[in-house]
């Protein structure tokens, strides 16, 4: 499976965006968000990036005040996971310029279909930035 | 802004949007969606709503959903999106449906024939929409209703298309590997595709094929070096690369597949020796992305049939995480580590100091992982330290999930390596105390097992002596009121077992304190029944043993109490007791025979003590039995009554839900009544009467034990110490640390006698001499176990472990060498760039500035008066803090600003990069004004909204 879910929580706790690669109930994934941001916001800059929880281990990396968090199984290299985090950083710094949460909050359903070009069945499936956008852009243009 | 040009969205979403920003609190957040809710609700059922409008509650029903409120309201909503012909609609639509729905829900039936429609659509971009959706929305039984269309779309002419098709043939495949076994020669196929990113899509799929069966896929391990040779040969298209790196994350899925068709397969593994080798040269070790991809080629080579250069290589690679500043790459080479000393276990001594830092580290997680490969490399010459600082540690965690794990981790070793009885007790005392509730209820039953049937050698003295120290430190604990139930079972047992075994404690001493357990836990009916019986065992060995027996007044009025409890087990104990408390020596030693916990309990299931009741029964006209299923034909209707209501005959409709499954492993003990069938996974429950008769004559033959009340359920239990046996934690993963672990089981006892940890060298200078003692007692000791020299891949070993010398030779040098190197500078990114963003942010509030760009009346912060990019730059250049990349900033190569961006160092000429990978800057501003114009400004309640990300 590896990615099970793919979260950007702010400093203050708040979910941003949340994808989920496993069917968790309302309830679940409200109880997961608030402890995972918990435990990443207890630990320091020296600490590592992973941090196990229950089943999973979160990869996540602070941009701004903004975490993005990946809970992988553990099959998944958390290095490569880290790295994943900032391509997807990239990839939309390259579509929004300067990228910033309000442009996630605003345009929450791109940032959801970068996602989904890049993450299918939680599998890594795209990592061309080029690839990634060409159909949103796509789609920007016809709409 | 870029491509969007203008936000196109209605002021009142902004608002929405804003407020989320702005809310300072989850409960005002809260009260925000709340309203929003009604809102919605009120709005979204109103006719003639324009399809742009319709967009936008969507994404507001998405809203509430992430911040965990209901909005099953507008689900229909969202499936009526689905069949827009406007493209982002339609996938807007998916999108929203993807979020809110399970595969199983019941508005799914409604976008099948959507998905359907839109696979044959004539826009490529529609069909990835609906293959997007595929993916999460098809189950099994809606599988055949696109299975076909998919499976031509394989063939699609645009590559994304494919690409998709085969991720939804994958989730498939997740789903319901039996609909979609005769289509996965597809994905073989498909691995030969002329576009990369279909090619590194299959990988996926093949990767979880080949974990399920390696062998049907050997060979293909050709054609899996030969395409990580040619990606690491950078023969795939630039835009795959990711810091210079060619396609790092499709280097990392092969190096996955490799290492599970060379594991144990000399043939296959020769081949990729040679493409891993030529990787590990080239990676880039000061990047996050080189050492991931190093760090998989550790796994691969860990993992694959050994060749001694690369493990040396690996070796290598492992010293450079170690001794790294980076927690994360000192994390990995902690793993790495873990894997590599299966194959060789004396690599981890040139790395005693390092991994004990880590183990030191306040680092939760890097603790963690280094208790992972203490536990790796424990042996019975290490076994104490180990499992003494597990305890530590489980006891200073509060986290339940890692305590139970830690827990059983601990009684695993002890179980395993235990030096001396005396420790084994001392050392499951501690565990029970600490985590006794989260720690497996088997456990407590081996427990017992071991104290009652010894080392399974003839030595009675050892067994009694062990006998003996359990009660002794019982004795001194039970009296502790926060003793966990499983444990107190465990005490009470042996107690009555064995208190009075020795002769050192009176039998009024050991009753007493077990009326004491009996009273303080006078809510937990288990623990009485344990009690009770304890007190009857203890009085009935008094009894045989001739001795003079009076009960305790607190006994007589436990017996008393418990007579009228509300629990029938309880009662049935107490009138047991009584009635045996009127029985004679001899019957009660009958009854009550001495330790005889092991013995087996001899039925004869035809019950010839029966038979002179029965013949005169006959005789006096009864009905002779007939056995149950011989008579089914003629007594159906009172059959179906008594039946159990899950046992209709087939014919009849069921209206009751079918039960859940019950957990595999019993959860709660129950003494009195033990049914062997709780012994067996039973998942489903209907098996169960078929299933249970093995099991029963099992139980009856195999180990019933003596004890009328305390039957144990000792079957399917790991036998302890002596002889290998078959290990349930060891049986999920058949590996070969496994064999070799059974194997170091199996001698034990001689190592517990010859070994003593002979002094570390001492490879480093300046260490405390408290680490060194550490480092001595877990990875001195060699000489424990030699048996792994002989035990598997013999014919490799030998050349290995001479390498491994060679490189502890080395080791001094490396040392110098790396301290020596300044620290990869990307290494720390998160530490650097917070750092960086502070120290930013206290000099210049960008915000201000840009205020100021855009508004000059409103602040008198502005330093420039034009939104040219040249001033611009110039103006940041100014505030830098960090001039280290502004060349690099400057430069038009997007490449070079990622590898800025990586590098992680955020500084504030970043913002100059806009003129280069945004759209255009003006862009970027217009954004800022347009916000701002909502209301939004970097000033208001939360400035955090604007600030970049990469920034």
């Amino acid at each position: 499976m590896g990615i099970r879910f793919i979260l950007m929580v702010n400093k203050q706790g708040q979910t941003r965006l949340a994808q989920y690669f496993e069917y968790l109930t309302l309830e679940e994934r409200r109880t997961l968000e608030g402890e995972i941001v918990r435990k990443c916001l207890a630990r320091n800059e020296q600490q590592c990036s992973f941090v196990e929880h229950r089943t999973y281990k979160i990869v996540y990396r602070r941009y701004a005040s903004l975490f993005f968090l990946v809970g992988v199984d553990n099959e998944e290299n958390e290095l490569a996971i880290l790295e994943f985090i900032h391509l997807l950083v990239e990839t939309m710094d390259r579509h929004f310029g300067n990228v910033c949460e309000l442009d996630i909050m605003f345009h929450l359903e791109k940032a959801h279909f970068m996602l989904e070009e890049m993450v299918m069945n939680g599998c890594i499936v795209e990592t061309s930035k080029a690839n990634i956008l060409a159909p949103i852009q796509l789609m920007d243009k016809t709409s | 802004m870029g491509s969007q040009g203008g936000f196109g969205q209605s002021k009142e979403f902004l608002d929405l949007v804003k407020s989320i920003g702005e809310a300072r609190s989850k409960s005002e957040e809260d009260r925000i969606v709340l309203h929003e809710i009604e809102t919605l609700k009120r709005r979204i059922n109103e006719p003639d709503i324009p399809k742009r409008k319709m967009k936008e509650y969507i994404i507001r029903l998405v809203y509430i959903e992430m911040l965990g409120h209901d909005a099953s309201f507008g689900y229909i909503h969202a499936v009526k999106m689905t069949h827009d012909d406007s493209l982002l609609l339609k996938r807007t639509g998916y999108l929203a449906v993807t979020l809110f729905l399970n595969e199983d829900h019941d508005l799914i039936i409604l976008i099948v024939n959507t998905i359907q429609k839109d696979l044959k659509s004539d826009n490529f971009l529609v069909v990835c929409a609906a293959l997007n959706a595929c993916c999460k929305l098809i189950n099994e039984e809606t599988i055949p209703a696109v299975i076909q269309q998919v499976v031509e779309l394989l063939g699609h002419q645009k590559e994304a298309v494919r690409k998709k098709a085969v991720m939804a043939l994958h989730s498939f495949h997740q789903r319901s590997s039996s609909s979609v076994n005769h289509l996965i020669s597809n994905f073989r196929k498909k691995l030969s595709d002329n576009d990369p990113g279909v090619m590194g899509a299959t990988l996926c799929p093949l990767y979880d094929l080949i974990v399920i069966d390696v062998n049907p896929y050997k060979d293909l391990v050709a054609s899996f070096v030969n395409i990580l040779k040619q990606v690491a040969e950078r023969r795939l298209p630039k835009t795959y690369d990711y810091h210079q790196t060619p396609a790092p994350f499709i280097q990392i899925k092969l190096l996955k597949i490799m290492a599970l068709l060379g594991s144990g397969d000399k043939k296959s593994s020769e081949q990729m020796y040679t493409v891993i080798g030529d990787i590990m040269r080239k990676s880039d070790t000061a990047s996050n992305i080189g050492n991931a991809i190093l760090f998989e080629c550790i796994c691969c080579i860990s993992s694959i049939q050994p060749s001694p250069k690369l493990l040396e290589t690996a070796a290598d690679a492992i010293a450079k995480f170690l001794k790294s500043d980076s927690h994360n790459l000192k994390y990995m080479g902690i793993d790495a580590l873990g894997r590599l000393i299966r194959i060789n276990p004396d690599i981890a001594e040139q790395h005693q100091l390092a991994v004990i830092d880590c183990l030191e580290d306040p680092d939760d997680t890097l603790k963690r992982k280094t208790f992972e490969l203490l536990y790796k490399m424990t042996k019975s010459s290490n076994v104490e330290v180990i499992v003494d600082r597990m305890i530590d540690y489980m006891i200073s965690i509060n986290d339940s999930h890692y305590k139970t794990e830690t827990a059983s981790r601990c009684v695993e070793l002890a179980e395993q390596f235990a030096p001396s009885n005396h420790w084994f007790i001392q050392t499951m005392n501690k565990v029970f105390q600490h985590a006794g509730d989260l720690v497996n209820p088997k456990v407590a039953h081996n427990l017992m097992r071991l104290i009652a049937e010894g080392f399974g050698e003839d030595d009675d003295a050892a067994d009694s002596q062990l006998r003996s120290s359990a009660v002794e430190s019982y004795l001194k604990i039970v009296d502790d009121p926060k003793l966990p139930s499983a444990f107190l079972q465990v005490i009470c047992w042996v107690l009555g077992e064995y208190g009075t075994a020795d002769g050192k404690y009176s039998a009024s001493y050991i009753s007493g304190k077990l009326c004491d357990v009996a009273e303080a836990h006078s809510s937990d009916d288990i623990i009485r029944a344990y009690a009770v019986t304890a007190l009857m065992k203890v009085y009935c060995f008094e009894k045989a043993a001739g001795r003079k027996t009076s009960l305790l007044p607190e006994c007589q009025s436990l017996l008393e109490e418990l007579s009228a409890s509300h629990s029938s087990d309880l009662q049935q104990r107490a009138y047991e007791f009584r009635a045996i408390l009127d029985l004679d020596a001899n019957a009660v030693e009958n009854i009550m025979p001495l330790d005889a916990s092991c013995e087996d309990i001899e039925i004869d299931k035809s019950l010839p003590f029966l038979d002179n009741y029965v013949h005169k029964s006959l005789e006096q006209g009864a009905e002779p039995y007939i056995p149950e299923n011989e008579r089914s034909g003629t007594l159906n209707i009172s059959n179906i009554i008594n039946r159990n209501p899950y046992e209709h005959p087939a014919h009849s409709l069921r209206f009751e839900a079918y039960e859940v499954p019950k957990p595999v492993v019993p959860t709660k003990l129950t003494p009195a009544v033990t049914y062997p069938t709780d012994l067996v996974p039973v998942p489903e429950p209907s098996y169960q009467p078929t299933l249970s008769s093995g099991p029963i004559s099992d139980a009856g033959s195999g180990s019933g034990s003596g004890s009328t009340e305390l039957r144990l359920r000792l079957d399917g239990v790991q036998k302890k110490w002596g002889k290998p046996a078959y290990s349930s934690a060891a049986a999920s993963s058949t590996s070969t640390i496994d064999s070799q672990r059974t194997t170091d089981n199996g001698a034990t006892q001689s190592d517990n006698v010859t070994s003593k940890s002979r002094e570390p060298r001492q490879p480093h200078v300046e260490v405390s001499e408290e680490k060194q003692k550490l480092a001595a007692s877990l990875f001195g000791g060699r000489t424990a176990r030699p048996e792994r020299k002989q035990s598997g891949s013999a014919a490799g070993h030998s050349k290995v472990s001479r390498t491994t010398n060679h490189v502890e030779d080395k080791a001094q040098p490396t040392t110098v060498a790396t301290a020596v190197q300044p620290p990869p500078p990307d290494l720390l990114d998160l530490g650097e760039s917070s750092g960086a963003v502070s120290s930013y942010s206290s000099s210049v509030d960008p915000f201000k500035q840009l205020e100021g760009l855009l508004d000059l009346s409103q602040d008198g912060h502005a330093v420039t008066t034009t939104s040219t990019g040249p001033d611009l730059m110039s103006l940041y250049s100014g505030a830098s803090t960090n001039g280290q990349n502004q060349n690099q900033n400057q430069n038009l190569n997007p490449l070079i600003n990622e590898k800025d961006n990586m590098n992680g160092a955020p500084n504030p000429s970043n913002r100059t990069a806009s003129l280069t990978k945004g759209p255009s800057l003006k862009d970027a501003l217009d954004k800022d004004a347009l916000v701002r114009q909502m209301g939004v400004n970097p000033t208001s309640q939360n400035p955090n909204l604007f600030s970049d990300l990469l920034g």
